[in-house]
């Protein structure tokens, strides 16, 4: 996996609660067997016409934004399936880093097992980021991870919490299976006594 | 000892180790696999050499993008990109050799109607799967949740979850439920209350009299809708419902194997004196039956009420609920049972099984469906679908005028060729009512199996109430 440390980029701001994830990537995208390829139809249904042409009012669609790296949204970011074919069409496009004042469950463990930093921040502050990312693309934000913060394109600074493990795993860009894999003895003998404990399962 | 919730039972039996910052592997005791969200696991596994751990507690079965159709065991009978998917899964299956249910098979499903029907869900387990309504087992006293594709590769490699503990929310449905009033207006008016968010960091466990009086199914419903409200599951603690449920199921526990698992099962509820850190109540005779207006589970209102306006709302609802009134094309002011629909569906996870079946022909039974409407009943598994053939409920829908389906996830979410026309409004008894959801433009009304078979026999929305 890709590690992640700092980034300065382009945030796209996109003020809408509940974003869900058929929003993020629609159904008939998710028939790929393959990880790669799905950032041409991240937002699919609200970035082309019914003819496939670009919607120009839409965020990702104004030269300012083509090259975003960071998305600045509403709250309950992710809502919906379960479907990591969002956070695979989100770094397809090339984001790697989302400000949201919260996420959905299942999306945001998605986001770290592909690279992508998920920040929380409380609403005034992604408000004030927001504000900052309607700036376009000369105003850039800088995302440090070791130090967890944001800094807006006028030197604002925001601090942001992050599970601990979450945070050492996306800087080293580690495998999650090769982790618990050194814990196999662990897995081993608790599959011994729960065999006993609970046979019929 | 200190006392517990059911959910902290649960968890306790299944950490396989913890860390020193709680961060803990938990042992998953059935992994449910379809075809959309698996194949780049099985991939993943491939290239780094790595085997499915334990086979036997794996189980898989197409849903998503078969069609409902006859003639579907024929790969050419699906459109190219959905035969790939469901061939890989078919390849994937017998090269890991994990238990597989295929499109042949009478006992393939939707996956989360499966795992109860065959006895592989039982009280006490943990189950996950690539979807997120594998909340649904949580009926059974599981816990139960969706999870994304590369912790799909992580428990097929390891049978078990990076995990750290979820919070305890209790929510009680008090008292009886009114006539007409389903599991689908309990889950529904519980996310209306919540929102969608509303349970996010948190595991529901469903209690009171309103959800003791329900069925299997129906708590198989209102479990199925957690991750709605964006709790990581829903519990309902087990019962003489539930063991009765799962007594002689083909994968459920026999003789001596059934008394200790009983043992054990009676253990599972959350102790009197348990430590909650969130407890919503609603009184079961407040529920009336509801439907969606919006375009978010939240947007929940009775049958009885009118269309909102975006004034209504506060902070970032006011933008949302304007995004939801255009994009479903509703005038504020509007009684809901005024709105015309074009579409029925009945089916899904949510509400597929056979009790679904039999409330929508309890309405439907010697009435016809509106001239020009489109109306379909897609049972959630083979089994479902004989047993309504063989109560004659299928003859019922038949001469109602409904098209009577092969079991699939269908038009829940329109991965195969069932979908909604841009502009198509539809009353359906699936559990997401999102933007392009049921076909791109398509508009979409959640609401329960009696409320959608109402709305096909007068094509609007319509209150069940007035049909009993």
């Amino acid at each position: 996996m890709d590690k992640f440390n700092t980034l300065t980029g382009i945030a796209a701001p996109m003020p809408l609660i509940n974003v869900d994830t058929d929003m993020i990537i629609p159904k008939q995208f998710l028939k790929t067997i393959k990880r790669s390829g799905l950032g041409v139809n991240l937002f699919d249904e609200m970035r082309y016409d019914d003819d496939g042409k670009e919607i120009p009012d839409f965020v990702l669609n104004k030269d300012a934004y083509r090259e975003a790296e960071i998305l600045v949204a509403g709250d309950n970011f992710g809502c919906g399936s379960s479907r990591e074919h969002a956070p695979w069409a989100i770094k397809d496009f090339g984001i790697r880093c989302i400000i949201a004042p919260s996420y959905a469950d299942i999306f945001y463990n998605n986001c770290f097992k592909n690279g992508i930093l998920p920040i929380a921040l409380p609403q005034e502050q992604v408000d004030l980021l927001m504000k900052d990312a309607e700036k376009g693309s000369n105003a850039r934000m800088i995302i440090d991870l070791d130090a967890q913060t944001v800094t807006s394109s006028d030197g604002e600074v925001f601090s942001f919490d992050l599970d601990p493990f979450k945070k050492h795993c996306l800087m080293n860009g580690l495998d999650d299976i090769g982790l618990t894999m050194e814990k196999a003895a662990a897995i081993d003998s608790f599959e011994t006594a729960a065999s006993q404990a609970r046979p019929w399962v | 000892m200190s006392p517990k919730t059911l959910y902290d039972k649960i968890w306790d039996a299944h950490v396989a180790h913890e860390a020193d910052d709680g961060t803990c592997l938990l042992y998953i005791d059935r992994h449910l696999v379809h075809e959309v969200t698996s194949p780049q696991a099985f991939e993943g596994l491939r290239m780094t050499g790595r085997k499915v751990r334990a086979p036997e507690k794996t189980i898989a079965v197409p849903d998503h993008n078969v069609p409902t159709t006859p003639g579907r065991e024929d790969p050419s009978n699906m459109t190219e990109d959905s035969a790939i998917q469901v061939a890989a899964l078919d390849t994937n299956a017998k090269d890991f050799g994990i238990h597989y249910y295929p499109v042949s098979d009478i006992r393939q499903g939707i996956v989360h109607i499966v795992g109860p029907e065959q006895g592989w869900t039982l009280p006490g387990m943990t189950v996950v799967c690539g979807d997120s309504h594998t909340a649904t087992h949580g009926a059974f006293g599981a816990l139960a949740h969706g999870i994304g594709t590369s912790e799909v590769e992580h428990v097929l490699a390891t049978q078990t979850l990076i995990q750290k503990k979820s919070k305890n929310m209790k929510v009680e449905i008090t008292g009886k439920l009114r006539p007409g009033v389903t599991a689908k207006d309990i889950t529904l008016s519980v996310i209306g209350a919540t929102g969608t968010a509303g349970g996010t960091g948190y595991v529901i466990e469903y209690c009171g009299e309103a959800i003791r009086d329900l069925s299997m199914e129906g708590r198989m419903t209102v479990c199925n809708m957690a991750i709605e409200g964006g709790a990581r599951a829903g519990l309902i603690a087990p019962d003489e419902k539930t063991f009765e449920y799962c007594k002689g199921r083909p994968h459920a526990p026999k003789g001596a194997q059934w008394e200790a698992a009983m043992d054990w099962w009676k253990t599972l509820f959350s102790d009197d004196d348990a430590v909650w850190d969130e407890i919503i109540t609603l009184k079961g005779e407040d529920i009336a039956p509801v439907v969606t207006w919006g375009t978010s589970p939240e947007d929940v209102l009775p049958i009885t009420a009118a269309v909102p306006a975006a004034d209504d709302f506060e902070g970032g609802k006011i933008g949302a609920a304007q995004r939801s009134l255009d994009y479903m094309g509703l005038t504020p002011g509007t009684p809901l049972s005024d709105v015309e629909i074009d579409t029925v569906f009945i089916g899904s996870c949510t509400n597929g099984r056979i009790e679904d079946l039999r409330a929508a022909a309890a309405i439907l039974k010697g009435k016809k469906k509106k001239d020009g409407l489109r109306a379909m009943v897609v049972p959630g598994s083979g089994l479902v679908r004989a047993q309504a053939e063989e109560e004659g409920l299928a003859d019922i829908f038949k001469e109602a005028g409904f098209e009577w389906r092969l079991a699939g996830c269908s038009m829940c979410l329109a991965m195969n060729p069932d979908q909604l026309q841009p502009g198509e409004r539809c009353a359906a008894t699936s559990n997401r009512n999102f933007e392009g959801r049921q076909g791109r433009g398509g508009r979409t009304h959640l609401m329960s199996p009696a409320m959608a078979a109402a709305a096909a026999i007068t094509g609007k929305l319509t209150d069940v109430r007035e049909m009993m």
